[in-house]
């Protein structure tokens, strides 16, 4: 446990979420284990992590909707324990879930949070809403009504309305589709510009990298964190892409040998990753002389470097 | 036997067991389900286990120990006789004792007693005359079932316990006359009774059941997700959740009402203004009631459950069904506790004896006693995180 005082107060203007030590249980089991992590103002932070991992539980604990068993820290300079009240006026969470109203319309449902959030004028308001979120001649329809890509902008536009200084974004583009979750990326981008902080979890490499930031967090532990690039120059991991044909019986062998820590097929090719760069050498160099496949040294992807954790973590704490 | 005779089989048998075989599997599933919930489980047994015994003690259709005044207006051997005589009868009991007419007048007009024994002047001087005086008996008559048995057994009981007391003439004749009085419904007509229970009645199901599924319809709908998400206090909740069903009621109301009068018959005696604006507290309370089970179940079952527990007590222990005085003492308690029971008083005494706000203090005070402690509870236990 980290004891020390929280040091989020002057960097306010400059942190956005700052905690340390968070840590949450339910029915004796830790979901959450000594979490600490630090958001910088107008970034977008991505959070990722196998299901069950903790992410929900962290977001749930950063907008007051959950207390830590322990732990403590700052979301927009309020406490996360005592100031849950002002830390709700100022974050706007969207729930992986969908939860607004099925039963009301898009309209009524972005009015009803304008006029929760006293917005002086909510009508103007909500119609502003439905036009940036491109729902004009679809403001009357019932919001359980909409397909999934619609009720995800619908939820970002609620949660957006009462012009929050940090969104938190609960695996906003499950189950959405390629073009849906490119225009909600766009516009994530576009609020990030705008000077908001986003903190989005999320399954998806490639929504990944387009984060400025990530973190992994698995089994209630946050593993790795920084820019893309130096959480790939930081894995250690040692790749080599296999390109040629027959793959079949090669995959099988090489998961047996030693060294080899993980063999994953990217469409035509075949990436062979391991943590100890000389072992795993030793292990591939037999399959190197044979003419069927092509090996070339290469960067771990980001895909590579998470399984690898999630492995190694499943390996630490289970 | 090969892998296509055996598919075949299969296929064989499913006409004839699949209809079973899917029952059963929804069996299965249904009764693992009823098991986890052990809120409902508990519910299942304790539900019959607890109304049997509360009903089967408290119910008492031939009501005795009924609450008495005695206005004396003169103090006399034969006068005391005569109520110890009315004692003795088990059907009254006396409660008050009051000097004036107007006093008399006012405990039978706001509920506190069902009887108005009154004792002339110069009564006993009329009997030794032989003038055979009369002693008023006035009965609250709008229970015509509480009031019709005690008065009923009023003269003859009396008239034998007077035997063994006095010997005035022997002549088993009596030598005074029992005037009853049955006030406020005097051809004892039942219905006049029922309809403006039947007002608090109606609105007791209605409302309970509106606010009882109000949170955890928003807690199993996934919304209450999002709704803590958001700058909005327990307490504003629960008034935004409520209000609306005040006019919902309140509609209800008035239609019961209107009902009544047109096809009932039955008069509204007293101020139209207090009867909704107590009605309009009476409705609250209910709504109340109902948003705190809300915020104490789990499930839409179990808040289903619990305003059936609530319910069937309101029916039986307010008095809107059977006479309110004639249950145990224990049983008023419980009944003092229910807002049905205080809404049956006032309903009935501002329709069918015509009294106004100081005759109902009382009941008004405990309704919005009740009110106030539901809504307590309900925001004190309104969870403002998913922890």
């Amino acid at each position: 446990m980290n004891g020390a005082p929280t040091s989020a107060r002057p960097d306010a203007s400059r942190i956005a979420i700052d905690v340390k030590g968070l840590s949450k249980s339910f029915g004796g089991r830790e979901v959450v284990h000594d979490l600490s992590m630090q958001v910088k103002r107008g970034s977008i932070y991505g959070f990722l992590g196998p299901n069950g991992s903790g992410k929900t539980t962290t977001i749930r604990m950063l907008c007051g909707l959950l207390t830590p068993d322990s732990g403590e820290g700052s979301c927009l300079g309020y406490d996360i324990r005592r100031d849950a009240d002002k830390i709700k006026r100022k974050v706007g969470y969207m729930t992986q879930r969908f939860s607004l109203y099925q039963d009301l319309s898009v309209r009524e449902n972005l009015e009803f949070v304008a006029r929760l959030y006293g917005l002086s004028d909510a009508r103007g308001a909500a119609r502003g809403m439905i036009a940036r979120l491109g729902l004009a001649g679809r403001e009357d329809q019932l919001a359980g009504n909409l397909s999934g890509g619609w009720k995800q902008r619908l939820a970002l536009g609620a949660c957006t309305l009462p012009s929050p200084q940090l969104l938190l974004l609960d695996e906003p583009t499950a189950g959405v589709d390629p073009k849906a979750r490119r225009d909600f990326w766009n516009e994530i981008h576009a609020l990030a510009a705008e000077g908001l902080t986003v903190l989005v979890s999320t399954h998806y490499m490639d929504e990944a990298e387009r984060c400025h930031e990530i973190a992994y967090i698995a089994y209630g532990n946050l593993l790795v964190h920084g820019t893309v690039d130096e959480v790939i120059a930081n894995s250690a991991l040692s790749t080599w892409t296999v390109t040629g044909e027959d793959f079949n019986g090669l995959m099988a062998e090489l998961t047996a040998k030693p060294g080899v820590d993980m063999v994953a097929p990217f469409g035509t090719s075949l990436h062979v990753s391991g943590r100890d760069r000389a072992a795993l050498e030793a292990a591939i160099s037999p399959y190197r002389s044979n003419a069927k496949w092509h090996w070339q040294a290469s960067e771990p992807s980001l895909e590579d470097v998470f399984i690898d954790l999630m492995g190694r973590s499943r390996d630490n704490f289970q | 036997m090969s892998a296509t005779d055996t598919i075949r089989n299969g296929e064989a048998r499913q006409p004839a067991f699949g209809f079973w075989r899917r029952s059963y599997a929804m069996l299965v599933k249904e009764f693992i389900q009823l098991r986890r919930d052990r809120v409902s489980f508990a519910m299942i047994i304790m539900l019959p286990v607890m109304q049997l015994t509360l009903f089967g003690y408290a119910i008492n259709t031939t009501p005795r120990n009924l609450p008495t005044a005695v206005l004396m207006q003169e103090d006399s051997d034969l006068g005391r006789s005569i109520l110890k005589a009315m004692e003795n009868t088990a059907y009254f009991r006396f409660t008050r004792e009051v000097h004036t007419v107007a006093e008399f007048d006012e405990l039978l007009l706001s509920g506190k007693v069902l009887f108005g024994v009154e004792i002339p002047r110069g009564f006993e001087r009329a009997v030794r005359r032989g003038d055979k005086p009369a002693l008023l008996v006035a009965a609250d008559a709008t229970d015509p079932v509480a009031a019709g048995s005690a008065l009923g057994a009023l003269g003859p009981l009396v008239q034998s316990a007077l035997d063994h007391d006095l010997h005035i003439g022997d002549p088993p004749e009596m030598p005074f006359e029992i005037r009853t009085h049955a006030r406020y419904n005097p051809a004892a007509d039942s219905r006049l009774n029922i309809v403006p229970g039947l007002v608090g009645t109606i609105l007791t199901m209605t409302m309970l059941i509106f606010t009882a599924l109000s949170v955890t319809r928003e807690i199993e709908r996934g919304t209450m997700e999002s709704l803590l998400s958001m700058p909005i206090k327990p307490v504003e909740v629960m008034f935004g959740k409520i209000i609306p069903y005040v006019i919902v009621g309140f509609i209800q109301a008035a239609l019961i009402i209107g009902i009544g009068i047109l096809l009932f018959g039955v008069p509204i005696l007293g101020s139209l203004l207090l009867l909704a604006a107590l009605t309009t507290l009476f409705i609250t309370t209910n709504l109340s009631i109902g948003y705190t089970f809300s915020t104490i179940v789990q499930n839409q079952l179990q808040a289903m459950q619990l305003s059936m527990m609530f319910f069937l007590p309101s029916i039986l222990l307010s008095g809107f069904m059977f006479p309110f005085a004639g249950m145990p003492v224990w049983a008023q308690y419980i009944g003092e506790g229910l807002p049905l029971t205080h809404f049956v008083r006032i309903v009935r005494a501002i329709m069918l004896k015509g009294a106004e706000m100081q005759n109902l203090q009382y009941d008004t005070i405990a309704l919005a006693a009740l009110m106030l402690l539901a809504m307590t509870i309900a925001v004190t236990r309104f969870r403002r995180t998913l922890d």
